[in-house]
């Protein structure tokens, strides 16, 4: 079997950093191929260079043995490369059929032909398994659905080869599983596969072959059959990584948070959740779990203000929040991670150090008699950048729009933790982290928890909700259907509660 | 490229393009692109590279005039785009804030520096009313400024007829009286040294107004949250900023700077108040001066200085045969170009990709 892609040697300089240090990454044809690095090691880039978004500085890069310059993304899918970007690029009020075609699409006359269109999209689908409603809007669409559609993008196209950004980072464990069995499908017909992940599993499970990358530079390739996943975490990160979350039992304390008969609505005019009680108490940390949308999001926006609640309170100690502004919610001590990172989590067009105060800009240091001192918000960032290892070309004046995924979600999580909030909602905290900044997060929220704040940790991966929670709610179509102690429970129970197949009442009796 | 040398280089770029663009038109037409390029430096220094005549300053002071309204109505644009609202309301902001000068330079009776200052307050806070209706509804009932800016624009219109005919209205029906001298900005030393040109102390204001744009937007807390809502409301409602009173604070800062344009023109170029047919398109000129300008202060101000030495040179161009209008073609395709920034840079930087291979080849 030759090799399909061979990047020779490539270079790419960002302002302020070298992405990609002279890196070789060859691929065999009919495999899948993961991308291992930390936050910020290059992988994005070098596969935007494959697709011809970036024109690297040097090196070479040969398709099926020839050498080719792809000057932008036309030539890419001429070339038949595909890519999935971190960060989807659909149109959301057009239909998915409309998506899949966009810029080649079938004609009569000068009309759109919809109707072959939607066919070859169907038989698509039908070839590799991809399940999607081709008149649906996009809006209206799962996360897991949209991406199926940015699969079939690339298939209309015709593409053999295939580039997924982090595809599992915004997927459910059922989805991933789905997006696995659909990746092998691929492979059988004939396709190529290059997989970005920072999950070691699913190289595990699916990855013939693994280079990894560390500061742009290349470590090394490995057969994944025959490498271990701590081997690979430690090729990426230079050192032995901790799986496991370090901490002593909790010794809760006073309730902080109290939700009591809480009703949300949801997008769509229905009640995301309903009569919803939870108490989180003084140095424990709460995890909260269930499959995705049923309700955390809704139950999350109404603690923090982003979402109104119907009906029902919610307790700050002993001060009723529900109906407050969010600015006197986050003076009596309410912090929040939220999940969407570029909906709520930055402003990507100010610089890191703008973002970093986003909250506080208007407080001593970073601020006095409504004048910034942009001395202390720089002084902030690089307090922060050092801290919490957030890695840019520029420091504390990179903008936000230009790094990478995993550091943009870090600068959200050092913003927060730094805070140090007496109550603290925390969602999907280590999305696209790698597995070095996730061990490093976690121990951060722990020692949150022994300092003796209010945690309430909301994520789709159970085995984050395992590792650093003390107690587990389960959260079934907007109702809190089980409470359990994280130790004695395992993936099945939850599994079951997630369902709606087991309800189990707490001790003291509330539900 | 640097972001900053490249908000820079690009605008100056599509002013290069849109002079290429003028000179070719004037080709066309037979005529000669030097005459059009000496009608603008006249325009705007009163030298004439052409002929032999001694220097006029008075093309100077008339410059500056023309400069002056569409700095501030640029300002107003800008200042509101900043909170990512698209506000063209400046053109009525500017005549409720000529007609409150208006009324207050015929009502009032005071020594000069209280009544001059009162006149300038007056269009100030007129302007930031009338700003503040759009931002309101927007605010309350998500209602688009556009629109709303739209209707008080004709609102100000006919409002500034009826009162100046039915209230203050003169003999002739289309002035009012003439304002008292402590009314005005006029300043006979900076007439004397412009030869007569209607040159006043309007600069000043429009100076301070430029310092506190810059202030406001890039050093106060204020103008940090106003940024963080133009980019991105949803953060900014996390982060616990108070979005909609921001969207009214916001236009109604736009509208004072339209609003004290009005003054400027009323109380320094005329003095006198009018009624008028039809905007007169200063709160457009605004708009394409903020777009040139990056809705940048030090940018403004140079392409409010460009689009008036356009203005100025009109109809020195008329007289050497040039057709008018082609100033305004020029300064339509300066904010095209401006507009097309996106495909100018792409265009650069395939010119720049080539450069660096065939320089790859040179050393090979
Ligand atoms: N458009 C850009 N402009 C400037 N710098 C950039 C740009 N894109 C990436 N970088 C920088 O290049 C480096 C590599 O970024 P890249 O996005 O390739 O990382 P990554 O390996 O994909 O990380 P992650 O796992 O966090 O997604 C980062 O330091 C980033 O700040
Ligand atoms: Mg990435």
């Amino acid at each position: 079997m030759g090799y399909i892609i061979e990047m020779l040697n490539i270079t790419k300089d960002f302002p302020g950093i070298r992405a990609n240090d002279n890196v070789t990454l060859q691929v065999e044809e009919r495999s899948i191929h993961a991308l291992l690095g930390e936050n910020g090691a290059g992988k994005s880039t070098l596969m935007s260079i494959l697709f011809g978004l970036y024109k690297a500085e040097q090196g070479s890069i040969r398709i099926r043995g020839k050498e080719v310059s792809i000057e932008d993304p036309n030539v890419a899918t001429s070339l038949g490369i595909g890519m999935v970007h971190q960060h989807f690029k659909l149109v959301q009020n057009f239909t998915v059929t409309e998506n899949i075609v966009l810029g080649s699409e079938p004609r009569k006359g000068i009309l759109l032909d919809t109707r072959s269109a939607e066919k070859k999209v169907e038989s698509i689908s039908k070839l590799y398994g991809l399940a999607v409603d081709p008149r649906a809007k996009i809006e209206d669409i799962s996360v897991g659905m949209q991406q199926r559609v940015e699969i079939l993008k690339m298939l209309y196209r015709d593409a053999e080869i295939l580039i997924f950004d982090e595809p599992t980072a915004v997927l459910t464990p059922q989805e991933i599983h789905e997006l696995m069995q659909i990746m092998r499908r691929l492979v059988e017909e004939g396709k190529t596969i290059v997989l970005i992940t920072h999950k070691l599993k699913e190289i595990k499970a699916v990855a013939d072959r693994c280079t990894v990358l560390r500061r742009g530079r290349c470590v090394g390739t490995v057969p994944v059959a025959s490498t271990t996943e701590e081997q690979m975490a430690e090729m990426m990160v230079g050192r032995e990584v901790n799986f496991h979350v370090e901490k002593g039992a909790a010794a809760p304390k006073d309730v902080l948070l109290r939700i009591r008969d809480l009703d949300v609505k949801n997008s769509k005019g229905l009640l995301g959740v309903k009569k919803l009680s939870l108490e989180v108490r003084a140095g424990e940390i709460l995890g909260l779990c269930g499959i995705d949308g049923n309700g955390q999001t809704e139950l999350i926006q109404a603690i923090t203000g982003l979402a109104k609640a119907e009906s029902g309170h919610i307790f700050l100690r002993e001060k009723e929040i529900t109906n407050l502004p969010i600015r006197e919610r986050l003076d009596l001590g309410l912090g929040h991670i939220p999940e969407d990172r570029h909906r709520h989590g930055l402003v990507l067009d100010f610089n890191l150090d703008e973002n970093l105060v986003l909250h506080n800009y208007m407080q001593r240091p970073f601020a006095s008699w409504g004048v910034l001192n942009k001395k202390a918000i720089k002084d902030n960032a690089a307090r922060l950048i050092e801290e919490f290892d957030v890695r840019s070309g520029q420091g504390a004046a990179t903008p936000a729009r230009s790094m990478s995924g995993g550091n943009q979600q870090k600068a959200i999580v050092a913003r927060e933790i730094d805070r140090s909030p007496d109550v603290f909602i925390v969602a999907q905290p280590t999305r696209g982290l790698d597995v070095g900044a996730i061990e490093y997060i976690h121990k951060r929220i722990v020692a949150e928890r022994d300092k003796g704040k209010a945690i309430l940790l909301a994520s789709l991966e159970l085995d984050e909700i395992m590792d650093v929670s003390d107690r587990i709610a389960v959260i079934h179509e907007g109702e809190i259907v089980g409470i359990v102690q994280a130790a004695q429970t395992d993936e099945n129970e939850l599994g079951l509660m997630m369902s709606g197949s087991l309800r189990k009442t707490p001790k003291g009796g509330q539900a | 490229m640097t972001k900053r040398r490249e908000k820079i280089l690009l605008p100056l770029l599509a002013v290069l393009l849109g002079f290429i663009l003028g000179s070719l038109i004037v080709i066309a037409t037979g005529r000669s692109p030097v005459a059009m390029f000496a009608a603008m430096v006249k325009g705007f220094s009163g030298l004439d590279i052409i002929n032999d005549v001694p220097w006029n300053t008075r093309y100077i002071g008339e410059f500056v005039i023309n400069a002056m309204p569409i700095i501030l109505t640029g300002l107003a644009f800008a200042f509101a785009s900043r909170t990512g609202l698209f506000s063209i309301g400046a053109e009525g902001q500017l005549m409720v804030g000529s007609l409150a000068a208006t009324a207050v330079a015929l009502l009032v009776q005071a020594p000069r520096f209280i009544h001059l200052p009162l006149v300038l307050m007056a269009s100030i806070l007129a302007g930031a009313l009338w700003g503040a209706v759009p931002g309101f509804l927007k605010a309350r009932f998500n209602v688009h400024e556009v629109t709303v800016s739209i209707m008080m624009n004709y609102i100000a219109l006919h409002l500034n007829n009826f009162v100046i005919l039915n209230i203050f209205g003169s003999q002739d029906k289309v002035k009012t009286a003439f304002f008292p001298e402590t009314a005005l900005l006029k300043s006979p030393f900076l007439q004397s040294i412009t030869r007569g040109s209607r040159l006043n102390w309007g600069f000043i204001p429009v100076i301070l107004a430029l310092v506190v744009f810059s202030f406001i937007i890039n050093k106060t807390t204020f103008g940090y949250s106003l940024r963080a809502v133009g980019y991105n409301k949803d953060a900014s409602r996390y982060a616990g900023m108070k979005v909609n009173r921001n969207i009214v604070l916001s236009m109604m800062i736009a509208g004072a700077f339209a609003g004290l344009a009005g003054s400027v023109i009323t109380v320094g170029t005329f003095n006198f108040g009018r009624a008028m047919s039809a905007a007169e398109g200063y709160g457009f000129d605004g708009i394409a001066v903020a777009l040139v300008g990056g809705n940048e202060a030090s940018g403004i101000l140079f392409a409010g200085m460009l689009f008036g030495m356009l203005k100025s040179a009109q109809p020195l161009m008329q007289s050497q045969g040039i057709p008018r209008e082609i100033a305004g073609i020029i300064q339509a395709s300066i904010v095209l170009f401006v507009a097309m920034r996106y495909g100018i840079k792409m265009l650069l930087e395939r010119f720049k990709k080539q450069q660096a291979v065939t320089a790859d080849g040179d050393r090979a």
